[in-house]
């Protein structure tokens, strides 16, 4: 499984990016390649905001919805439309094209809680 | 339940190498998926695919009392049975719940085999043997004055099974088994040699596309596989997992028990009243079910296809009509066929029209949906 070095990581399976005060979200490789086929992307609301591991978006498969994380508190700013088109992008480009939406993030020390790839990839084993 | 208490079937270490993705499924260790659902789900429409059946259950009933005693036990006819024919039929509990959705084979004239389901395979055995003890049914006054002549044996153990469906059977088939040797006709079973051993080859399945259901010693199973899957290869076969079964049974409305029937429920409120046959004197459940023809079901099973494309509904999803609650979703899914969202739920029976409007509630939304006929997916 890839888990790009330069990400950080989160037990629920989302993996964070770093953007300025911004922080890029989307599920991992693991993730998309366990919940198989994504057939539809319930995308967070515009503007909303969201405490730390609280469910904001939702990912289903042919067989399962599954409950999407916000990683830190945050304000979100930016949705990936093209989702709603093409869901299987999180199946083919899951730390691409299929990242899910952007959040401004209020405190910066909080993504101290999140893993790395070397403690993320002991999760997975 | 842990996964040490978890069956394997004798195909389990096939699944792994194929790099199968394994999930617990009624007390079995078994494959959801190899390559994924969608792809399989293409493989049996489109070319032809092999599932591992092995955790289905096989019962025997045998003797000169088996015929009129099963009788008793089932809700279809199985006078109608020739030799070598099988046929849909339930098992019942007295409320006329259904117990189990089963096919019942006549293998001899006074031999019959019944493929259960997996999860209610110990279930039914229990049920059948209380019974066979008692040598009567509640529906049957007279009865026989001790056990019914015959003899009930569970033999799950012994035997393993694929399904292999999909419109490319019929060259598989004679691939497998020669060119001379005729695919038996719809419903009928029939023992084959194999390879030096012998296999059962029934004419059936629960995908809507031809094919046929296989059982073998379980000794045999590894063998039998590799060789479909190593002969099915010029005809694009692929192994297929328990997720694209439960999307090509729902397309075609098969129910799925523990889903869509329960002890709950009964055939008629399911909509499957053409495997009863209530003009036989007696069996387990007859007298509520008379009742339910007469007044009408409380609720039907109804098929539905969402308007929109949105998400897909789900199990257990409330199911609206102008804003009033009418029922709930049973089975649910993304049609891979149609690449919509398509399920079935119990409405109550006042709102199951075809062509009626209703509204899937999905995470607190209202989505649209209409009811449909069944099945879902026709074949063009």
């Amino acid at each position: 499984m890839n888990v790009p070095d330069d990400l950080l990581y989160t037990e629920s399976h989302e993996w964070i990016k770093r953007e300025g005060d911004n922080v890029r979200v989307g599920i991992t490789d693991h993730a998309q390649s366990e919940l198989t086929d994504v057939v539809y992307v319930e995308l967070p609301k515009m503007d909303g905001q969201a405490n730390a591991k609280e469910a904001i978006a939702v990912v289903e498969s042919v067989k399962a919805a599954s409950d999407i994380y916000a990683p830190v508190k945050g304000t979100v700013v930016e949705v990936n439309k093209a989702l709603e088109a093409d869901p299987g992008l999180i199946n083919r480009e899951p730390y691409g094209q299929g990242w899910i939406f952007i959040l401004k993030i209020e405190n910066a020390d909080e993504l101290k809680n999140l893993k790395n790839a070397a403690a993320y990839k002991k999760q997975i084993g | 339940m842990s996964e040490a208490a978890q069956r394997r079937t004798p195909l389990y270490n096939e699944h792994v190498r194929l790099g199968a993705k394994i999930v617990p499924f009624a007390g079995w260790l078994m494959p959801v998926q190899y390559t994924g659902i969608v792809d399989e789900h293409q493989a049996v429409r489109s070319k032809v695919g092999i599932f591992d059946i092995s955790h289905m259950g096989q019962l025997i009933v045998e003797g000169s009392g088996a015929r009129e005693w099963l009788n008793t036990m089932l809700t279809n006819n199985i006078d109608k049975l020739d030799v070598g024919t099988g046929q849909y039929t339930f098992l019942l509990n007295e409320r006329s719940g259904i117990i189990d959705d089963l096919i019942v084979y006549r293998i001899d004239e006074q031999k019959f085999l019944l493929v259960v389901n997996a999860a209610r395979t110990d279930e039914d055995f229990a049920w059948l043997q209380e019974h066979l003890k008692e040598g009567r049914s509640p529906d049957r006054p007279g009865g026989w004055k001790a056990a019914a002549p015959c003899k009930l044996e569970n033999r799950s153990a012994e035997f393993g099974g694929v399904a292999i469906q999909g419109p490319r059977i019929a060259e598989l088939f004679h691939t497998l088994f020669g060119d001379d040797v005729d695919l038996p006709p719809r419903n009928h079973i029939v023992d084959l040699p194999f390879d030096g051993t012998n296999v059962s080859v029934a004419r059936t399945g629960y995908t809507g596309e031809d094919g046929v259901e296989v059982f073998f010693r379980t000794a045999d199973a590894v063998i039998f596989w590799n060789a479909a899957l190593g002969k099915g290869k010029p005809f694009g076969i692929k192994p297929c997992g328990l997720g694209a079964r439960d999307t090509l049974r729902l397309e075609m409305c098969y129910p799925l028990n523990g889903s869509d029937l329960a002890p709950e429920r009964n055939p008629i409120e399911a909509g499957l009243g053409f495997f009863v046959d209530l003009s036989k004197p007696n069996f387990i459940g007859r007298h509520v079910l008379l009742q339910t023809k007469e007044n009408g079901p409380r609720e039907k099973l109804v098929p539905f296809r969402m308007k929109e494309k949105g998400p897909p509904p789900r199990p257990h999803y409330a199911v609206f009509q102008n804003g009033e609650r009418i029922g709930e979703v049973t089975s649910g899914t993304l049609s891979p066929s149609l690449n919509w969202g398509v399920g079935m739920a119990y409405v109550s029976t006042s709102h199951a029209k075809i062509g009626a409007q209703i509204d899937i509630e999905i995470r607190g939304q209202k989505f649209p949906a209409t009811i449909e006929k069944k099945p879902l997916y026709k074949k063009s």
